[in-house]
């Protein structure tokens, strides 16, 4: 889950999920990446793990599969061909390219400990917490890009009249 | 390859549009370490023998843009922007928190060197090992929201069309100047989103002179290694410890001192210094957080603190106002320092401040200055356009526009409140300078030294190479030097104040040396590249130029400084000059200058700077 009105934009996240993932802090790698297009209205960006999964429908080479267990979506980075058929199926264009490999990225709720939950907990910030999964189309919701949620976040933030001038 | 660092310097020729890369030995980083102590080196190196005649505000100057070996790791990003300043005419380090760090060393460079004027206004913009100079004219003369706006999304959509099969692109990083900084005012900052900035130096007069209105960074590579990653990821989980435990800094920011300095500690600007004191509750913190804060937590990369906020103004007059924090330091500058006592008000004087382009306590000080002239009857409505009465937010917003725009009397005070004082003084033929609150042509931070109950020492502005600089006090100990000795560590390592002062200075050593592999020890850094930094900014003060040189004289509080308090738990107590005789000799010898604070010789040449001495030959005469 995840409370974008909370995120103070920090970007522990990013550092947390990049020592946990690559070893080293590579924000651009981290798969949960934080956008920050207006100032204030910051958006945490990570698989929302959807309930129809689109990017794994659209997958030529079948390298992306579902984890009914976790309830993840997994990427065998070894049958990725590149294609970034995945990142526009995406109704939020959520996965990407790793910048070091090139292959399609995307979060694995760290085998059920996710780190830039616990980092973000730990700080207080409360922005992303962990839900028992249930079978709602909710979770779709947050599968938007990230220049509409910042419009959004902005009007509440700033006003509408503001938030034209902002964004 | 020295570890913790990205390995080069991208040098900018912005007259030839020629880009370079600079690379420093092992022996140079290990003895300059990066950031305030890099700078100084820098610009010695390039400056050093014609520091008396360069302009601070023409092309030979130098603009660095650099970070430290430490930044990024240590939680908390910052950059460090320095060159000539145009506000002392020495070395001014002054850092601002920004995601522009780690996108620089992720992009493959520890720094920027930024040199000569473009023929019309252009951008840089910063991507993995590459750098480019890009057309900004239709961006020139745009305020600060518009500015960053403009620049943001156009950087981002040029990316996003280079790596559309990569996905998402996220928005580079910014740095850039407002109008202030356009019309190379000499008290612009160098901004970063809303309201934050490198404000002291006037770095944003500097970039205006290079006609550079930003910078932008995009770096997509991993951070650069280290000697140990196992003992930096512990390192990282020990600073969050002790940050985390720091519930009121985190709770409500330096902004908790807007009521306190005032009402306890009776060191807050109120009505340019001539009281320092007040006990207006409406004005704590507590009333900032219920009228004006959108975010109760906002930071920066990587920081564990987030002692930032945000703050809008929603509904009546002052609607629309939007500003970072406010913290302490912009509460009392565009506050209390104004006769303003309501958290709208501060709020929309702070937009104003920010929207044109000015450092908020350089901005904030001038301000105060003309409103005590005017309130003396020395600058008229006719001189300033309109009435300019304590407490009127609309009226203290309207002049930090004409300032940014250099229009009118804003042209004489974009100078700045010395040189202003100056000019005004023969204007009128009145001597003004006595209401100047500044120190070496740096206006003082908002923590003054009268009630003796603040964290100043009475030499905290005399004696620091950094003039009026709140966050580079001088200070005496039994011990030694301190104060910007120890401060400076931050600035040179490049990481942030706020990040650092909960974490003994034990485990930021450690954390040095888990990045880099190299020892530091409290011998090593007091005793030698401390004394090494603040002697090469010493020098670079005392020989100025080309417009003001300072004696040793000027190694004094403001006159105001010295009149006593008028109010307040500490009525009738100024300043004891004594006191700040005997402190200052001691300072002095302390750090191996001579008693009129000139750095000795044999100081200087057991630090290695034989360059340095001999420059120094003609201000010893």
């Amino acid at each position: 889950m995840r409370d974008y009105r909370q995120c103070s934009g920090c970007r522990t996240c990013e550092v947390a999920c990049s020592l946990y993932h690559e070893g080293k802090i590579w924000p651009e790698a981290s798969r949960i990446r934080v956008f920050m297009l207006v100032p204030g209205a910051e958006v945490p960006h990570l698989c929302a793990q959807c309930h129809d999964y689109p990017c794994l429908k659209s997958c030529p080479v079948d390298a992306i599969s579902w984890d009914e267990k976790l309830g993840r979506v997994l990427v065998d980075k070894k049958k990725c061909i590149s294609c970034s058929k995945c990142i526009t199926a995406c109704p939020g264009n959520v996965p990407f390219l790793h910048p070091g490999d090139n292959k399609a990225t995307i979060c694995n709720l760290c085998d059920g400990d996710p780190q830039c939950v616990k980092i973000c907990l730990r700080g207080r910030w409360n922005t992303l917490w962990t839900v028992p999964r249930t079978p709602s189309f909710n979770y779709r919701l947050y599968a938007k890009k990230p220049d509409q949620v910042t419009k959004e976040l902005a009007e509440n933030l700033y006003g509408s009249q503001r938030a034209k001038e902002l964004t | 390859m020295p570890r913790g660092y990205a390995g080069k310097f991208a040098d900018i020729d912005l007259t030839t549009g020629r880009i370079t890369e600079t690379k420093f030995s092992d022996e140079v980083l290990r003895q300059y370490v990066g950031g305030r102590a890099l700078a100084a080196k820098i610009l010695w190196d390039r400056l050093g023998e014609k520091w008396e005649k360069v302009d601070p505000l023409g092309p030979e100057n130098i603009l660095l843009v650099l970070t430290g070996p430490m930044t990024c790791y240590y939680p908390g990003a910052r950059v460090c922007v320095t060159g000539k300043s145009p506000q002392s005419n020495g070395i001014i380090a002054s850092t601002v928190a920004t995601e522009v760090a780690m996108e620089l060393k992720t992009a493959g460079y520890d720094g920027l060197i930024i040199s000569g004027k473009a023929k019309s206004p252009v951008y840089i913009l910063v991507t993995d090992n590459k750098v480019e100079i890009k057309d900004a004219k239709h961006i020139w003369g745009k305020n600060g929201q518009q500015t960053l706006r403009a620049v943001t999304k156009e950087t981002r959509e040029e990316l996003q069309k280079r790596l559309k099969k990569r996905g998402l692109q996220k928005e580079p990083a910014v740095l850039y100047i407002g109008p202030a900084g356009d019309n190379k005012s000499r008290i612009a900052a160098v901004m970063v989103k809303w309201a934050h900035g490198c404000g002291y130096g006037g770095y944003g007069g500097v970039m205006g002179s290079k006609n550079l209105k930003a910078i932008a960074v995009k770096g997509s590579g991993p951070m650069p290694d280290v000697a140990d990653w196992s003992k930096v990821r512990e390192l990282i989980d020990r600073v969050y410890e002790f940050c985390f435990a720091n519930d009121g800094m985190r709770r409500w920011g330096t902004g908790a001192a807007g009521y306190s300095v005032g009402a306890e500690t009776s060191s807050e600007p109120v009505r340019n210094w001539q009281e320092e004191w007040h006990d207006e509750r409406s004005y704590g913190v507590d009333k900032f957080e219920r009228k004006v804060w959108a975010k109760r937590y906002w930071g920066d990369q990587g920081c564990p603190t987030t002692c930032e906020k945000l703050s809008v103004v929603r509904e009546g007059p002052l609607k629309g106002a939007i500003t970072d924090n406010p913290d302490y330091e912009t509460q009392a500058y565009a506050g209390t320092n104004l006769g303003i006592f309501q958290p709208e008000g501060d709020v929309y004087v702070n937009a104003a401040i920010e929207n044109a382009g000015l450092c908020g306590i350089q901005g904030g000080n001038i301000l105060g200055f003309a409103g005590e002239l005017y309130q003396r009857k020395i600058l008229t409505k006719k001189d300033i356009g309109f009435d300019l009465k304590w407490g009127d937010p609309k009226a203290f917003a309207a002049l930090a526009e004409k300032i940014g725009r250099r229009e009118g009397i804003g042209d004489i005070l974009a100078e700045g409140t010395y040189r202003a004082a100056l000019k005004i003084s023969k204007m009128k033929g009145v001597d003004v300078t006595k209401y100047a609150v500044q120190a070496k042509g740096v206006a003082i931070g908002a923590h003054g030294t009268r009630s003796g109950m603040d964290y100043v020492t009475p030499i905290a502005y005399t004696c620091s190479v950094q003039s009026g600089d709140h966050t580079s006090p001088a200070a005496w100990t039994p011990e030694g030097p301190r104060g910007e000795l120890s401060w400076g560590f931050t600035d040179t390592a490049v990481i942030c104040l706020f990040n650092a002062m909960p974490v003994p200075e034990s485990v930021q050593f450690e954390f040095y040396k888990a990045v880099t592999g190299w020892e530091l020890t409290p011998e090593k850094w007091y005793g030698e590249i401390a004394l090494r930094m603040v002697a090469m900014q010493r020098a670079a003060l005392l020989i100025g130029g080309p417009d003001a040189k300072w004696k040793p004289a000027d190694d004094e509080n403001p006159p105001r400084f010295y009149e006593p308090l008028p109010s307040g738990p500490k009525k009738g107590q100024t300043t004891d000059k004594a006191k700040v005789a005997e402190l200052k000799r001691k300072y002095y010898e302390a750090v191996g200058w001579d008693e009129k604070g000139i750095p000795r010789s044999s100081t200087l040449k057991k630090l290695g700077l034989e360059s340095v001495d001999k420059a120094l030959e003609k201000v010893r005469k």
